[in-house]
């Protein structure tokens, strides 16, 4: 075993990524000399020489179509995108070209690129700096959606996501970089559309992604005090999601929250919550209660944002509803 | 003379000789008849969907691509039969696309706007105008990371001038010494707008500001632009990006079925003057190529073209499953 901080695990991703194939090159802002933005590619440039580990102009639009023209013409792309909020400015490579270029050019290729992006508040960052903007990219065919919630699954869904040969957008939590765990030594690479299980419980299922997860975990473990025993299901990819693992959750717990901290309003806990209402509808016995931020800007304010993010507290309040 | 009136260039001397030239005149040839043939179908309904016809710019495709490797690749417009069949896109797979086909390249779901084939390097029509310019220069940049000798070309109409990618890619083929050529083929319009009245820059001064090489040609006279496109690739092939801007002439409107009630019957009157195959067939004569043998090319063209619209004809409609299947690449293949 091995602790290792999720940041270093996306480090240790691409350089093992980038040494099993040499096709495999990073682009994106200040992913070269300063290591990346938030120190993801550190030591790479280095190690793999600057043609591989490229550094950009802020072209974010070009970035991501020349993505898919490398992806078209023998590459592997892996793209970083400094915040998820500036991929309004790759939509167009992303949804129109990407996704589609597999389909529309009937299987004759397919388009082997990962978008890394971080999301998420808690860091002050503001409205243009902290959005979860996960369920527009899950909502086009044609993408992968991807949101680890910890160094392991960071670890092996990144290295899944390289190897995968359709466009992969992999979401990181900016909160959850510092984040340590214990580790194997040797990480293994995880399947995407696969969910975990990490807390077992009879009496409610939790399910969320990304940095939720722990908000889930702290109030299951707070729940567990009180003897109501709550499942933590975490999707990790949420397009593909892991419908059936979500399905049979519910059809032992028989009451379910989803979680996230993108606004709840349209969001990717509707589609899951629409889904078990009609597979799950037999195993519900509580209506199914969605924990998300509210349908406005992420604020700045410190004491703002901390309501904005949902919390442990309304987690539990929501799992009191079911259990009404 | 307007502003899109021959060039000075035009009817001037090149050192294309009469073998090449004749092989330049079959594409021209095949992507006109081509087109023709299109435009009368899809008034008839037997094409379905948007097209956008190329009359007029075919000595852009036929010459550019003359100065290609089949290992170069391109990236292609709204407007890109010419480049398609240019590239050598098969007959039967083209218009098997065009007219939504299982046989088609793409098995009838992208049709004539995402009409493609990766095995001659062509990443397809694209519906997004300018999107091409960064598929391109991706493609650019995979060549060089990965040590092939090939090219990329995008091409472009002036309508793409007023796009942010533009900026972006010329930006970056000229900072990271891309091989990319940029071909403009200008003819005027964007839509249903002269760009004279969109655009406030020439693409040469733009040009100068990133420091790319910028060649203006005759868009409508293939040699000159096959011989000034192979002046280019060589230099682009060493890593100097270049721009290759060609006058030509849009005859069709922006797409089947729209009237041109907006331009000046004068000015597609004068369009006659400036038809590509007109000037090609007048330079083969001034080199000794007589009419009968372009006669027998254009029979043999028109024969070729209805084979493969017979067999795309009697082609299958794509099934639903196969096509709702094949959103992502099947996990055996992955």
């Amino acid at each position: 075993m091995a602790e290792i901080r999720y940041l270093k695990a996306i480090n240790e991703a691409l350089s093992d990524a980038m040494s099993a194939d040499p096709t495999v090159i990073l682009m994106g802002e200040d992913v070269g000399e300063a290591g990346g933005p938030f120190g993801a590619s550190r030591g790479l440039r280095d190690k793999f020489g600057p043609a591989r580990v490229l550094d950009t102009p802020i072209s974010e639009a070009a970035l991501a179509g020349a993505a898919v023209g490398a992806a078209l013409s023998g590459l592997k792309p892996v793209l970083e995108i400094m915040f998820m909020d500036f991929t309004t400015l790759v939509m167009d490579a992303m949804v129109n070209q990407a996704a589609k270029a597999r389909f529309m050019f009937g299987g004759q290729g397919s388009v082997p690129m990962v978008l890394r992006t971080p999301h998420g508040g808690g860091l002050g960052a503001g409205p243009q700096h902290s959005q979860c903007l996960e369920a527009w990219f899950a909502h086009v065919p044609g993408l992968k959606v991807v949101c680890p919630s910890d160094p392991a699954s960071a670890y092996g869904l990144l290295r899944a996501a390289i190897e995968d040969p359709d466009p992969v957008v992999f979401i990181e939590h900016k909160a959850l970089y510092a984040m340590k765990a214990e580790v194997p030594e040797a990480l293994p690479v995880l399947p995407l559309g696969k969910a975990a299980t990490l807390r077992e419980g009879r009496d409610v299922t939790l399910v969320a992604y990304g940095a939720a997860v722990h908000t889930c975990l702290s109030a299951a473990k707070t729940l567990a005090e009180e003897g109501i025993e709550a499942e933590v299901i975490d999707l990790r990819s949420i397009q593909p999601w892991d419908e059936a693992a979500v399905l049979a959750s519910l059809s032992k717990t028989h009451r379910l929250v989803v979680v996230h901290e993108a606004v709840e309003a349209f969001g990717v806990g509707a589609e899951i919550v629409a889904r078990m209402a009609d597979v799950g509808f037999d195993e519900l016995d509580a209506p199914i209660v969605r924990v998300a931020a509210p349908f406005m800007p992420v604020p700045f304010s410190k004491g703002l944002e901390a309501a904005y993010i949902p919390s442990p507290e309304r987690v539990i309040a929501a799992v009191r509803r079911t259990l009404a | 003379m307007s502003e899109h009136g021959a060039s000075p260039l035009a009817g001037h001397n090149t050192s294309i000789g009469p073998e090449q030239l004749l092989a330049l005149y079959r594409t021209l040839l095949l992507i006109r008849r081509s087109e023709e043939r299109l435009g009368t179908m899809f008034a008839d309904g037997e094409v379905p969907g948007f097209i956008h016809l190329s009359i007029g710019q075919e000595a852009v495709s036929a010459g550019v691509m003359a100065a290609l490797t089949p290992e170069d690749t391109i990236a292609s417009t709204h407007r890109g039969h010419g480049h398609a069949l240019a590239k050598g896109l098969p007959l039967d797979g083209f218009f098997a696309e065009l007219l939504a086909r299982e046989t088609g390249l793409c098995k009838g779901r992208g049709g004539s706007m995402h009409v493609a084939d990766m095995s001659v390097g062509m990443l397809g029509a694209n519906g997004i105008v300018g999107a091409g310019l960064s598929i391109a220069m991706g493609s650019a940049l995979a060549h060089k990371t990965l040590g092939r000798d090939a090219i990329a070309v995008a091409f472009f109409g002036d309508g793409a001038l007023a796009e942010g990618l533009l900026h972006e890619c010329l930006n970056m083929a000229a900072l990271w010494h891309l091989p990319m050529l940029f071909v403009c083929e200008n003819n005027g319009w964007g839509e249903f707008l002269p760009t004279s009245k969109q655009l406030s820059f020439q693409l040469k001064d733009l040009a100068a500001a990133y420091g790319i090489p910028h060649t203006g040609v005759d868009g409508n006279d293939v040699a000159a632009v096959a011989q000034a496109a192979q002046a280019l690739v060589g230099e682009v092939r060493a890593g100097r990006p270049q721009i290759l801007e060609c006058q030509t002439t849009r005859v069709r409107g922006h797409f089947e079925g729209d009237a041109q009630k907006y331009r000046d019957p004068g000015e597609l009157a004068a369009l006659t003057a400036r038809d590509p195959l007109a000037i090609a067939s007048a330079r083969l004569e001034a080199l000794g190529v007589g009419a009968a043998t372009l006669e027998a090319l254009n029979t043999e063209t028109t024969a070729a073209i209805e084979a493969a619209l017979e067999r795309a004809r009697q082609a299958p409609f794509p099934p639903f499953e196969s096509a709702r299947s094949d959103v992502y690449t099947p996990a055996e293949a992955s």
